[in-house]
């Protein structure tokens, strides 16, 4: 059993958490419905992708369990999400420049 | 960690290596996702009339109903596993089961979403689409390309999780032995990831 209580005294959430979560990820997909029809010019695609930061941050951490994984779960998910985006800002700096001449 | 040796007669297995090998076969997920997603920013990008355009045709209600089925099938999954392991095995097969539904009335709709788009002549190669701005065909292209992908792996997860139920069933999933549905929670999630971005980058152009 010492195997069985190793293997499992983490990730133990209550129903609750689990339903808040999914209000709160309910409620933030209402706002970025309602905000999608307010022009904020060059802000709105960061509004709407913060958004849905957040409502990933909140499946990472709650659903995935990632919070009460030890900590080589967490710096391993921080840096392949650090590649993923070094590589959008790498392509980006190469293209804007590529672009402009 | 030496598991053997504290119970010999148990089969040796180690719960945290296989959710992190579950994490590594994510990852190779996001870099799949993630170069389309370069791709559609660069188009994007270089095309951003036609994208507004074009975002234009999509269904924001059919979206955001989808949004709404997506996230509750990721509650019902998480609280499948949160079931098994209080040892509620039949609670944790209704929410399974629940979720297997909820994944269901996403294709459904997203049957009905791609059926109108053929109805009106949007699709890949059509003469309709072909006679639109070139940024508006890379845009429906991404549209179907991307949903399309998302949807695979949509229906990947509904067999994964029928799986899972069946194993549940016959106790190969127990109340502390429930890794392989934490696996398929994870890939679950992960689908449900990848959609909360889709959703506001091609239903929610303003």
């Amino acid at each position: 059993m010492e195997n069985h209580s190793k293997n499992h005294s983490h990730n133990q959430h209550g129903y609750g958490v689990y339903f808040l979560v999914w209000l709160a990820l309910m409620a933030l997909t209402g706002i970025t419905v309602a905000v999608a029809g307010i022009n904020f010019g060059r802000i709105t695609v960061a509004t709407a992708l913060t958004i849905a930061s957040i409502k990933t941050y909140l499946v990472l951490t709650i659903f995935m369990h990632l919070r009460s994984e030890s900590k080589t779960f967490r710096v391993f998910v921080g840096v392949a999400l650090l590649f993923l985006i070094i590589s959008f800002v790498l392509l980006f700096t190469d293209y804007s420049f590529i672009v402009r001449n | 960690m030496s598991i053997q040796h504290t119970a010999a007669a148990h089969i040796h297995r180690d719960d945290v290596a296989s959710r992190m090998g579950m994490w590594l076969f994510l990852f190779t997920e996001l870099l799949l996702f993630g170069g389309m997603f370069i791709l559609y920013s660069v188009y994007r990008f270089t095309h951003p009339q036609d994208f507004h355009l074009a975002a234009k045709e999509l269904n924001t209600v059919i979206g955001t109903f989808n949004t709404a089925i997506l996230l509750t099938s990721s509650l019902t999954m998480a609280l499948s596993i949160a079931a098994i392991q209080r040892r509620q095995k039949t609670l944790s097969i209704i929410f399974q089961l629940i979720t297997i539904l909820l994944a269901f009335g996403f294709m459904v709709n997203k049957y009905f979403e791609w059926g109108a788009k053929f109805h009106h002549g949007i699709y890949p190669g059509s003469d309709t689409l072909l006679s639109k701005p070139s940024g508006e065909i890379l845009f429906f292209g991404l549209y179907y390309v991307m949903t399309g992908l998302h949807g695979l792996h949509v229906i990947i997860g509904v067999v994964i999780i029928a799986f899972m139920t069946v194993f549940t069933l016959r106790d190969v999933i127990t109340h502390d032995n429930y890794v392989k549905l934490e696996a398929a929670g994870l890939y679950w999630h992960l689908v449900d990831i990848i959609w909360i971005f889709l959703f506001p980058l091609f239903y929610l152009i303003t």
